[in-house]
């Protein structure tokens, strides 16, 4: 083995099984958006940790800042105001990859390893190979992959996959200073999730639930949400996010199969030639003509 | 030799000009796209440069092709209009491939089988510009919601796919057919060549003797 501590098993344009030998347990980062106050310090620690540092933007009004994600902030906060059974609510949600169990990203990507998925769970771009076409924007459910303008790679949350492997919390878990933001194995955090919501459902947010979709194979960050039968009040969070039909189909079987049909007509073309022969002029034509010659 | 004023004129210089540099912007399209295509194909990002050269290249490929197609479809266009001889020719197109010519009726300048590839050429390429413009990330996709990249993306894929294949056997019938590559290679074709091939397109350029 390799001086890494986690193994790559998923990788993309690659048609050859990843090594797959090894089993990790799959790790999850579960953002609570109840126990949320809205404060950025994950945003702030994420720059730090993985040195990025955006333009200073302007203000909008709003709390939310930067307006959008961008291929330096890797996340951003949601703010967003709504009306819901219980009067105004304040919801704040922590958007960011969701590191899907199946990632459209890695599924669009044609440039070999240019996206990875290690054994437990996190689906990393490794920019050296990224060739900036932006067909993981294309796959992505979630709005999540931002092309710079800068080196025309693209960026995202990487779940800290360096602090991971190395048995460290991502950055934004450690700064979190209501404890929102947890890590660790997806068993435990399924469970400790369960408490939150049985808490929630008991003091009135009869709709409390987990995020875990499972359109996309299930995800590697999770939300406990206190009106989970509407995902979408949280700043567009899709309700039932999937692997869009185009993008299975871009990528589907028809390709190889076409591919095969392609190089099938090269043959096919010999194999005429070599049994029907050439398309030539007449004996009969050339004869009336041979003064030409 | 090549030129004998004798024999009959098939094609202009620029005529020819234009087809081969449509052929050979073609092929820099079509290799470069390939690459993104099926992992399969990737290493034909080597022939330019690796792969960020490939995609920084590859739509501007696509735009010159669509100048150079578009010269060739004016030019070309009049010419193949597709006419009820051309469709009872299509209809005996088997018999063609088979080998035996004898119930083909007779083709005009281009018969119908170059006239259905060249409209379908045509739509391939309008195809290919609408999405190609939607799914170049550097500079329009983001004129456009995600799901329409979405399509346009399956739409740019089907549509190179066909294109190749209709190249592939345009390619082939030009072998097949013995001398047409001449044809547009040199411009001039032999008299019994173009009696064979192209009977009434041969009477009117002869003011109809033979
Ligand atoms: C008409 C103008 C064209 C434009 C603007 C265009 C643009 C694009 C873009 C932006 C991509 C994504 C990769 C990249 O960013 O480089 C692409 C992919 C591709 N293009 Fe084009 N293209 C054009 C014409 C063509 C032509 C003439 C062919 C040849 C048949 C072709 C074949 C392909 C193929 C096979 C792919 C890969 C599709 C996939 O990933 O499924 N394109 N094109
Ligand atoms: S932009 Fe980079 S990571 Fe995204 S699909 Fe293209 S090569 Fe893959």
């Amino acid at each position: 083995m390799a001086l890494q501590s986690l193994d790559i098993t998923r990788r993309s344009a690659t048609t050859t099984p990843s090594p797959s030998q090894r089993k990790t347990q799959e790790v999850v980062k579960l953002i609570d958006v109840s126990k949320c106050i809205g404060c950025k310090a994950c945003q702030a620690a994420c720059m730090e940790w993985n040195d990025t540092r955006d333009k200073i933007g302007t203000n909008h009004g709003v709390l939310d800042n930067p307006m959008d994600l961008t291929a330096n902030s890797w996340t951003v906060m949601r703010y967003s105001e709504v009306e819901t059974g219980r009067g105004l609510e304040w919801l704040i949600r922590k958007d960011g990859c969701m590191h899907c169990a199946d990632p459209g990203c890695l599924k669009a990507c044609p440039a070999p390893g240019a996206i990875v998925q290690y054994s437990n769970g996190i689906v990393d771009f490794q920019e050296e190979n990224c060739i900036g076409c932006g067909y993981c924007i294309t796959g992505c459910p979630f709005n999540i992959p931002r092309l710079s303008g800068k080196d025309g790679k693209v960026y995202k949350c990487t779940l800290c996959s360096d602090r991971v492997a190395v048995g460290l919390e991502p950055a934004c878990a450690k700064t979190c200073p209501t404890g929102a933001i947890v890590f660790g194995t997806k068993d435990d955090m399924i469970h400790h999730a369960e408490g939150r919501v049985a808490d929630l459902k008991s003091r009135g947010f009869a709709e409390a639930g987990i995020y875990d979709p499972l359109g996309v194979g299930g995800t590697h960050v999770m939300y406990v949400l206190q009106h989970a039968d509407k995902p979408g009040i949280y700043h567009g969070l899709p309700k039932d996010p999937s692997v869009s039909a185009m993008v299975t189909l871009w990528k589907g079987a028809v390709k190889p199969i076409a591919s095969f049909a392609l190089a099938a007509g090269v043959f096919g073309a010999f194999f005429h030639y070599v049994t029907k022969g050439p398309n030539e002029v007449s004996e009969e034509i050339e004869k009336e003509f041979k003064d030409e010659k | 030799m090549k030129n004998d004023p004798k024999k009959l004129l098939r094609f202009t210089p620029m005529e020819r000009a234009n087809h081969w540099l449509t052929a050979i912007i073609f092929f820099l399209a079509a290799l470069s796209g390939l690459s993104f295509f099926h992992p399969f194909f990737f290493p034909l990002t080597q022939l330019f440069g690796g792969g960020v050269w490939t995609r920084i290249l590859h739509p501007f490929f696509g735009v010159a092709m669509l100048l150079s197609f578009g010269g060739m479809f004016f030019r070309f266009k009049q010419q193949n209009v597709i006419t009820p001889a051309d469709r009872e020719w299509l209809r005996h197109v088997r018999e063609m491939a088979g080998g035996d010519d004898r119930n083909m009726p007779e083709a005009g300048k281009f018969n119908g089988g170059q006239k259905l590839l060249f409209w379908l050429f045509a739509a391939c390429m309008a195809l290919l510009i609408l999405s190609g413009i939607v799914i170049w990330r550097a500079y329009f996709s983001f004129l456009f919601p995600v799901e329409a990249v979405r399509v346009a993306s399956v739409v740019h894929a089907a549509a190179a796919a066909v294109m190749i294949a209709l190249i592939i056997f345009h390619i082939y019938a030009a072998i097949w057919t013995r001398e047409s590559i001449d044809a547009m290679l040199y411009g001039r074709v032999r008299r019994a060549w173009a009696r064979q091939h192209h009977p009434a397109w041969f009477r009117q350029m002869t003011g109809g003797e033979k």
